[in-house]
């Protein structure tokens, strides 16, 4: 494998994992607070869709954007609605928030453009451009840094360069603020914080409210930036692959951030099969590199490579003593 | 004491809860511009009013018969298997190697031998997830769905390769041999003078599936492995100081589970298809979820439920035919559903409790 295509995988893989990496915030914080959320899936869905089309509508790929964040905080309002307020199973609402935005969103779709589902091309205005960093060309015949620099680092949409600041600043959160140290109280040991005189209630939806927005802006990247339009089924599994790797990560972002990374490197991969071929000379199967997220995951379950612990009452709806 | 009469917590929630779907339902077709009771009617008239409507409404039936099961069964030992999806797919694998490589000489004994590859492939696939979760904690909400997407892969690895016939262009398998093929409702019940169920997909298949539904009832309330597996459900602890083992009952619930999942095969691949295709599973082990919820988890309440979704999917199919409604409304339904059932439960019960609490004080 020469210099050149690496550096083409490498752009990929962060293209690829953006998304990834965002929901896998999103996810972090949800469950952090003690709610699982395995309707990742269906908030990206819904905030692809609609920020597609509120951007096609209006031309403008911000207004669009704040459409997707919208819908997506709805969805997870209600998710918080069943497993915060009414004590439901958090998993069976997961189950049918992925399904409401899969048929929503084709419903909607269909009847706003006809065209079978999806939403007209966005072009223009419409779509979030790359941007190029500053100095990208000029330093572009400096050896190994300068093309690095200008094909992998520069030249992507602003949402990626907001993906990877997500990184530091929910570490900051979680671990640096008093908010955070809150949130991850509640979903370790929510009587406690009770005690203290915090909102367990409070809490859980604020931290539902952050996993909604951060899902939001994974769905706008999917439509807008990613694609150019909406098509049916466009999130195609990756907000549980973004589940894989919460949990690949131990539920710690900086982890998140090599975890995503590493299963958008196995995507960028299953897109060009014929590059491992030529440079292992073994033919890989573009199946098993699919497969791959999950079966690492499993692996990190089954506590083989160290121990994946969630958070202690993650999953538990929180009933004040009386 | 108990708050509310028992035939409230039977009847009258899953009723209240499927009113509110259906309402819900109504709304988001006249926001989409079409009038919700003409849309009820052509329903009505394509499923129920015809025997071919019937054929189609009790053929997806089957499929949810089997994978509502499925679920009701792990629910019971309180275990969540949202593989049904998985463990189908590899139950249509099962079923394609009974049917290709087994020389069967009638169909009666092909299915048998199908049945019992679906049902042991399927809980192969749900082998591990148990075990882990068994063993070493592993939650198997996540472990399962990480399953349905390897499965998947090994599927779509299969039949663009190793199961293909030399020079089909399709990724399926070769059509199954003749004495294979399982007599359809359209051959059982027509008379020289009528045809009935014409075209349609419903086959003897439905009859083995009414049999899980009564196997199931018999395992669950009259034998110990059943007492056993419930008295998990209620409370792990309690039942270990029984002298229950979890490990035991986790894995032979969830083996049960995806043995059953697995069996939904038998009725596309070997009943309809005749071949193994990519997702013939087309999201029942996912409506399984709904039809145990709705069904409250008792086989005669699944049978009920999966005939309403059996209901729904060829209405939905006869709604897209005729008028600019999608397919894709029976999934909206079908989240209203598991979101009213499962999700908001305590929304439709607390305030039916208060109700039936204030009534009772009344009568004091």
């Amino acid at each position: 494998m020469d210099f050149a295509t690496l550096l083409q995988i490498a752009d990929s893989t962060i293209r690829l994992g953006t998304p990834l990496l965002l929901a896998c915030l999103a996810g972090l914080f949800s469950e952090r607070a003690g709610i699982f959320d395995i309707g990742l899936e269906g908030k990206m869905l819904i905030a692809a869709f609609f920020s597609a089309a509120v951007a096609f509508v209006t031309g403008s790929v911000w207004v669009g954007l704040l459409a997707g964040i919208l819908s997506s905080v709805l969805l997870s309002a209600l998710h918080g609605l069943a497993s915060i307020t009414f004590r439901g199973n958090q998993l069976i609402s997961g189950v049918a928030i992925n399904f409401l935005a899969a048929g929503m969103t084709v419903l909607i779709a269909q009847d706003w453009f006809r065209q079978g589902g999806r939403t007209p091309s966005l072009s223009g205005g419409a779509r979030f451009e790359p941007i190029t960093l500053p100095f990208a060309t000029e330093l572009i015949d400096v050896p190994v840094f300068g093309p690095i620099y200008h094909d992998v680092i520069s030249g992507h949409t602003i949402l990626v360069y907001l993906a990877f600041l997500a990184v530091p600043a929910t570490w900051w959160v979680l671990y640096r603020t008093r908010f955070g140290l809150r949130l991850r109280a509640v979903g370790e040991n929510p009587a406690a914080v009770d005690t203290a005189g915090v909102s367990v209630v409070g809490m859980r939806y604020a931290a539902v409210g952050i996993c909604g927005l951060l899902c939001g802006i994974a769905g706008a990247y999917l439509a807008t930036a990613l694609q150019a339009g909406f098509v049916k089924d466009m999130s195609a599994g990756r907000g549980y692959i973004a589940l894989a790797a919460l949990i690949f990560s131990k539920w710690r972002p900086w982890y998140a951030l090599f975890a995503t990374m590493l299963f958008g490197f196995l995507q960028a991969l299953a897109l060009r099969p014929d590059l491992i071929e030529r440079a292992t000379s073994i033919r890989v199967q573009v199946q098993l590199l699919d497969a791959l997220p999950y079966i690492l995951t499993v692996i990190i379950l089954a506590g083989f490579v160290g121990k994946a612990i969630p958070p202690r009452a993650g999953g538990e709806p929180y009933v004040k003593e009386r | 004491m108990d708050r509310m009469p028992a035939w409230a917590d039977v009847v009258l929630i899953p009723l209240i809860s499927l009113l509110l779907a259906a309402i819900l339902s109504a709304l988001v077709i006249l926001a989409i511009g079409e009038n919700p009771v003409e849309a009820f009617a052509l329903m009505w008239n394509g499923t129920v009013m015809k025997s071919s409507g019937w054929g189609y409404m009790l053929y997806y039936a089957t499929n949810f018969i089997f994978t509502g099961l499925a679920v009701s069964v792990a629910f019971h030992a309180r275990l969540f298997n949202i593989g049904g999806e998985g463990q189908a797919t590899l139950g249509g694998l099962g079923v394609a190697l009974a049917c290709l490589y087994i020389p069967w000489p009638h169909w009666s004994l092909a299915i048998i031998g199908s049945c019992i590859g679906a049902a042991a492939f399927g809980a192969a696939w749900a082998f591990l997830p148990a075990i882990l979760q068994a063993k070493r904690g592993s939650h198997i909400v996540i472990t399962t769905i990480m399953f349905n997407f390897i499965a998947a892969a090994l599927l779509n690895y299969l039949l663009v390769g190793v199961m293909k016939p030399v020079g089909s262009m399709d990724t399926a398998t070769a059509k199954f041999p003749e004495p294979t093929h399982l007599p359809t409702f359209r051959d059982m019940f027509s008379t020289a003078e009528t045809i009935m169920f014409r075209g349609a997909p419903a086959n003897v298949t439905f009859f083995v599936a009414l049999l899980a539904c009564l196997a199931v009832w018999l395992l669950l309330w009259r034998t110990r492995l059943g007492y056993e597996i419930r008295a998990q459900g209620f409370s792990e602890s309690g039942a270990r100081y029984a002298g229950i083992s979890p490990t035991w009952i986790i894995v032979v619930t969830m083996l049960i589970s995806g043995g059953l999942a697995g069996m939904m095969a038998v009725n596309t691949t070997q009943g309809e298809a005749e071949r193994l295709i990519l997702n013939m599973t087309e999201g029942a082990g996912f409506i399984g979820i709904a039809v145990a919820l709705m069904g409250r988890n008792h086989p005669f309440g699944v049978l009920l439920a999966a005939l309403l979704f059996g209901f729904l999917y060829q209405g939905g199919a006869v709604l897209a035919l005729w008028t600019s409604i999608p397919r894709e409304l029976i999934v909206v339904i079908q989240a209203l559903v598991i979101l009213f059932t499962g999700a908001l439960d305590n929304m439709v019960r607390i305030p039916l409790e208060r109700v039936f609490m204030a009534m009772r004080k009344r009568e004091a």
